[in-house]
């Protein structure tokens, strides 16, 4: 769930209730807006969304040192992503990783092509404010991946919110070099974008929120396509496909 | 259902907060605790478990929990970590376990393709029926997180695939584990749960 541009999505909880009831297999809750203003993220909506959520879930958004994560962690979170800090100060990735085991260490790259080549951008949550990191992409997946990520979060800048499909070149580039978990983000408009990053770009995962949101995709429809298609995905009800 | 008082024992490390809300789900009162005489005296006792286990041993140690949770005789269920803390051994840091299960956690083998740690809802293989797993089926999928497992022996219920075959459910006499999390494995997991509290 992804709220840029002030828009509201309604009450978190009965849409994270919804998504989980509809076969999601895990919840990412971005706060983008948290880095520009030098805050963190209300916390008490972590443990109210724990409580109803039966799936993992992940937050992301103004975590900036351990004790933030420890917070977010102990209100039942099951992962916490880091973006901006962690391009801030790259040793935040090992020490939450050396506390909390890198498996709930998700580092998010928000990232997009440059003279043919890709490069990360920070501070994403505000358009004015968003600059260069100066640091190629395929140089910071390597990094972060030394550093302790178990897992990376790409978002393809160039695509968000674009709906023209994932950016599979760039994913099939960073897939090669990742050797923990990489899910892709941006992009994602139609069932076909799900199955063409699944196949070409070989993704653990696909996020998408808009075309969740609006209801244009429907959770389930589309893991009976991707089912179909061949790619592996957990049914709804917990069964074996038939 | 007789009344339910469920004992989560405090091993330490985060994350209890979700075991907690999925017990609070099915209605099913719990308290997380370290006391000996809380934990004797519970209907269900769980033993959860984030962090490594040389650290959640010593822990269970210092409050004399390693000789009370072997003699305990209602269910009582590892998850995760708690697993791996039913057998003798576990790889990790080389830790002496609680030895109710004759096995010896070891560190997953890794690969590109099943890279550790084992991360995702993953399909489980029903290798035994049995009152944990009514209603559970052979591809159901669970939600795993970890590291080290224990192989398939003839305490398993149910296995899971990752670079070789792993134990996903176990049962020995009144001692149950599930490697993977109930808690955050959706309807399956709440069904087994469930099943948990009704033994």
């Amino acid at each position: 769930m992804q709220f840029r541009d002030h828009r509201i999505v309604g009450d978190i909880l009965p849409l994270a209730a919804r998504y989980s009831r509809e076969g999601a297999d895990e919840l990412v809750f971005y706060d983008i807006t948290a880095s520009p203003d030098c805050r963190t993220v209300d916390r008490q909506w972590v443990a109210e969304v724990a409580a109803v959520l039966d799936i993992p879930f992940c937050v992301a958004g103004g975590i900036g040192s351990v004790a933030d994560a420890e917070d977010v962690l102990n209100k039942g979170a099951d992962k916490i992503s880091i973006n901006t800090p962690a391009l801030q100060s790259p040793k935040l990735i090992t020490e939450l990783a050396k506390r909390f085991g890198s498996q709930c260490v998700v580092v998010g790259i928000d990232s997009m092509e440059k003279d043919s080549d890709f490069f990360v951008y920070k501070f994403t949550g505000d358009s004015s404010r968003t600059v260069a990191a100066r640091r190629r992409t395929l140089d910071w997946v390597n990094e972060v991946q030394d550093l302790g990520a178990g897992e990376i979060v790409l978002n393809c800048m160039n695509r968000d919110g674009v709906r023209k499909g994932y950016d599979t070149t760039q994913l099939r580039r960073v897939r090669d070099i990742c050797t923990v978990p990489l899910v892709a983000s941006g992009g994602a408009g139609s069932a076909d974008h799900f199955r063409q990053v699944f196949r070409e770009a070989e993704v653990d995962g696909a996020l998408a929120a808009s075309v969740f949101h609006s209801g244009e995709i429907d959770i389930q429809e589309l893991k009976h396509f991707l089912h179909d298609a061949g790619v592996h995905v957990r049914s709804r009800l917990n069964k074996e496909w038939n | 259902m007789a009344a339910v008082q469920v004992a989560i024992i405090d091993s330490g490390g985060a994350n209890i907060a979700s075991l907690r809300f999925a017990l609070d789900r099915l209605r099913a009162e719990s308290v997380l605790t370290t006391d000996p005489q809380l934990i004797r005296n519970a209907s269900h006792v769980i033993l959860p478990g984030v962090g490594a286990a040389a650290d959640a041993m010593s822990k269970l140690r210092d409050r004399r929990l390693d000789t009370v949770v072997p003699q305990l005789t209602q269910p009582v269920l590892g998850i995760c970590l708690g697993m791996q803390l039913l057998a003798e051994a576990s790889q990790e840091d080389d830790a002496t376990c609680l030895g109710i299960v004759p096995v010896i956690a070891s560190k997953l083998t890794g690969s590109s393709r099943n890279p550790v740690p084992n991360m995702g809802w993953c399909p489980i293989r029903v290798t035994r029926s049995h009152p944990l797993l009514d209603g559970i089926t052979t591809g159901s999928y669970f939600y795993f997180i970890h590291s080290y497992a224990l192989p398939p022996g003839d305490f398993s219920l149910a296995t899971a695939d990752h670079e070789s075959e792993i134990t996903a459910v176990l049962a020995r006499e009144n001692f149950y584990a599930t490697q993977f999390h109930p808690e955050r494995s959706s309807t399956a997991g709440a069904r087994l749960l469930q099943n948990f509290l009704s033994i």
